[in-house]
């Protein structure tokens, strides 16, 4: 069980047709199988400070419902300005569920139903009048599996500005693109070879690529999904400290796995558990002296 | 549970192989002889056709030394067009057959003299003198078709091929196969490339028969088949499998798309002469209606495989389009449509070389009937090449038995060069990175 989270990280589009409970609910089987002791166990209140300096994201009683599962349950955060934020927790604990409804990918699961309170710098993101095109121009993604398009490096960081007419001319776009190569450290390895498919880089290169597709678009908060679950160790460091630099511009929630990066990358730490936001803090605190038992239990590897 | 001793386990293993081995070299041997079995029968199936039809390209000519008597042609002198142009040219034929073979004197073995010509041979000699009215009191040496009796015999596909045998399905008598002879030592007749079988329509003469007409009509057909189907069926499967909305009204759509890809094509012919031909009151016969027809047979195979090759498209790269904030129109129309389109276009392809090669619903709507003049635009009426196809089998002409396999040659290489332009496009625009 509770290995939904750790499937290669797609929700797909809609559930084509698949029986209910499949790759497009993570959270879902998990939680229908949760012992019922263990879910009691789990304080309705979150422990720590979930509020934020410069809040850009603000999120007061999140829930969502998969169908009849209810996979997160009254989620209340704060993501601020140059932040980063790690979200930690099993697998199928709602982690993804949740930075998926900062930018709305829940809406193409049709199943999916979000209710609670999700504010971008104080403007409802699922009232009826919000763009959502507008909002992940705002609220940029990068994905667990690196998902360059098949296009040339240049055409991949090229395509969020292009849509949104971010650039009037060719010469701006060019700026854009290796402005973006750039600040996602890639530009030495590919400047000479930006008519070569994304395609063709190395894991690495592709999730970098990724994050300067994203950043190409100048958006204020980058929601990372397990950014590194798919590539080696050097890689990782160099996402790493990528992370580093662009938390002195945007606001970073991400999801992982590995409490090493959480403990290296983050400002504060989430502890998500079978649906529910255990405990937040500085990560500090919460990797060396977490209040919740829970917590404890998890960071000290005694479950999950 | 008691465990298995190590020598034991090995023994066990020891036999299954041997069973899974036995089996799975049995499953391979099934595999090689079915695979056998079909390409074995496609050759029978290619050596008869081609051994019944390659002779359909060859024409048996007779040279004749034809005088353009202006006595026969226009005996008051007139030189007006429409008097040479309604001319008795068979008469100039027969006239000359009669010089080369003076022998033939009685009715009867004048008219069977006659009969060694086509008929077509005064088609030609008339094109000839109204291109060239300066002919009128010459003497040429034409080359004329000759009978379809006559082909048949010289390429040696009669029952009696020698003189003097009684034979009870001959068609020539004893006096037409000397001459046919005589003709033939004296190289006044020859087997040439058979033009007339690519150029002309249908005739009830079998050597004057050809599938130009046919094959216009065919051509008019898929160019209306193509041109609908291929954009709607597109456009359908993108809506189905983008942006239509999850209800059991969509659900009874797409159950029903699945079932008429499976309908007997007959019934598409039927609906086209109830809501074509007897609704809209289109004409008969018209490739336009052929079209129509077949565009709603084969939109369902053109919507089934570009939903398929529309669903092949990774869920990632919808999900990076999405993410940078792409609306869903252009999710589709910049990032799925074009790792779709190979798959589509094949698709396409497919669904266009089974309406190349289906007749059952055109016979529901009057392709079947007897067309000589090849068809100007898809509103004159036409037939097609498997309609022409059957119409030439249905005949009893013998010679029309190698055009008909001739024809089924022209019909096979259409498809192949469609599916080779399947195979073409597809790596063609297939990106493989």
């Amino acid at each position: 069980m509770l290995l939904m989270d750790k499937e290669p990280g797609f929700v797909p589009m809609r559930e084509r047709g698949e029986p209910k409970g499949g790759a497009g609910e993570p959270a879902g089987k998990a939680l229908a199988i949760a012992d019922a002791a263990e879910t009691d166990r789990i304080s309705p209140e979150t422990v720590g400070d979930i509020t934020s300096k410069n809040a850009v994201i603000k999120v007061r009683g999140g829930n969502v419902h998969y169908g009849d599962t209810h996979a997160l349950r009254n989620i209340s955060l704060d993501v601020g300005r140059n932040e980063v934020v790690a979200l930690i927790g099993p697998s199928g604990c709602g982690k993804s569920t949740f930075i998926r409804c900062l930018n709305r990918m829940n809406d193409t699961i049709e199943s999916a139903r979000v209710t609670g309170d999700f504010r971008l710098d104080g403007t409802d993101i699922y009232a009826r009048d919000t763009d959502v095109v507008l909002l992940r121009a705002r609220v940029g993604m990068v994905f667990q599996k690196p998902n360059p398009f098949p296009k040339s490096i240049y055409e991949n960081v090229a395509y969020g500005p292009r849509i949104h007419g971010l650039a009037s001319n060719r010469a701006e776009l060019d700026d854009i693109v290796y402005g973006s190569l750039e600040r996602a450290g890639l530009v030495n390895e590919v400047k000479d070879r930006l008519d070569e498919p994304g395609t063709g880089l190395s894991g690495g290169q592709q999730q970098r690529l990724c994050i300067a597709r994203t950043i190409a678009v100048n958006p204020e908060v980058i929601l990372m999904d397990e950014p590194c679950s798919a590539l080696d160790p050097i890689a990782t460091a160099r996402i790493e400290d990528l992370i580093d630099e662009l938390a002195q511009k945007y606001a970073i929630a991400i999801v992982t796995h590995s409490m090493q990066q959480a403990a290296r990358v983050s400002n504060r730490t989430a502890y998500f558990h079978l649906g529910r936001l255990v405990e937040v803090g500085p990560t500090d605190k919460i990797f060396t002296n977490p209040s919740h038992k829970l917590t404890e239990d998890y960071v000290t590897g005694r479950f999950g | 549970m008691a465990m298995l001793t190590p020598a034991e386990t090995r023994r066990r293993v020891d036999a299954s192989l041997r069973r899974r081995y036995r089996s799975e070299w049995l499953f391979r041997l099934y595999g090689l002889v079915s695979v056998l079995m079909g390409v074995g029968f496609l050759l029978v199936l290619f050596a008869t056709i081609i051994g019944n039809g390659y002779g359909a390209f060859r024409q048996v000519f007779i040279q004749l030394e034809v005088q353009f008597d202006p006595a026969v042609l226009d005996p008051e002198g007139t030189r007006q067009q429409d008097t040479l142009a309604s001319a008795d040219y068979s008469q100039l034929v027969k006239t000359s057959l009669r010089t080369l073979f003076p022998d033939a004197e009685d009715r009867t073995s004048r008219r069977e003299l006659n009969a060694l010509v086509s008929s077509g041979g005064a088609f030609k000699l008339q094109k000839m003198l109204l291109a060239d009215p300066t002919l009128l009191g010459q003497t040429r040496n034409v080359w004329l078709p000759a009978d379809d009796e006559v082909n048949v015999f010289v390429k040696g596909r009669a029952p009696a091929v020698s003189a003097g045998s009684g034979d009870e399905g001959r068609r020539l008598s004893d006096r037409q196969i000397a001459w046919i002879q005589t003709l033939e030592s004296s190289g006044k007749l020859e087997q040439r490339f058979n033009t007339i079988f690519f150029t002309a329509g249908d005739s009830r003469e079998p050597e004057l028969a050809g599938i130009w007409g046919a094959t216009k009509g065919s051509f008019f057909m898929l160019f209306v088949t193509l041109f609908l189907a291929f954009p709607l069926g597109v456009a359908a499967a993108i809506y189905l499998e983008e942006f239509a909305p999850r209800n059991w009204l969509v659900d009874v759509i797409e159950v029903n798309i699945n079932n008429l890809a499976a309908v007997p094509s007959i019934v598409f012919g039927l609906l086209g002469l109830a809501v074509f031909i007897n609704f809209f009151g289109m004409p008969r016969s018209a490739p336009l209606v052929g079209g129509l027809v077949l565009t709603l047979m084969t939109l369902p195979v053109i919507i089934i495989a570009s939903r398929a090759a529309i669903k092949s498209v990774p869920p990632s790269v919808r999900e990076a389009a999405l993410g940078v904030g792409a609306s869903p129109m252009q999710m589709v129309f910049h990032h799925v449509l074009p790792l779709a389109l190979p798959g589509m276009m094949t698709g396409a392809i497919i669904g266009m070389a089974r309406a190349l090669g289906e007749s059952a619903p055109l016979l529901m709507i009057g392709m079947v009937a007897f067309v000589v003049e090849p068809p100007g635009g898809p509103m004159s009426p036409s037939t097609a090449l498997p309609v022409q196809i059957y119409l030439w089998a249905d005949s009893p002409e013998r010679a029309f038995v190698e055009r008909t396999s001739a024809a089924i040659m022209v019909l096979l290489a259409f498809l192949l060069v469609m599916n080779a332009a399947a195979v073409w496009l597809r790596s063609r625009f297939e990106r493989r990175w």
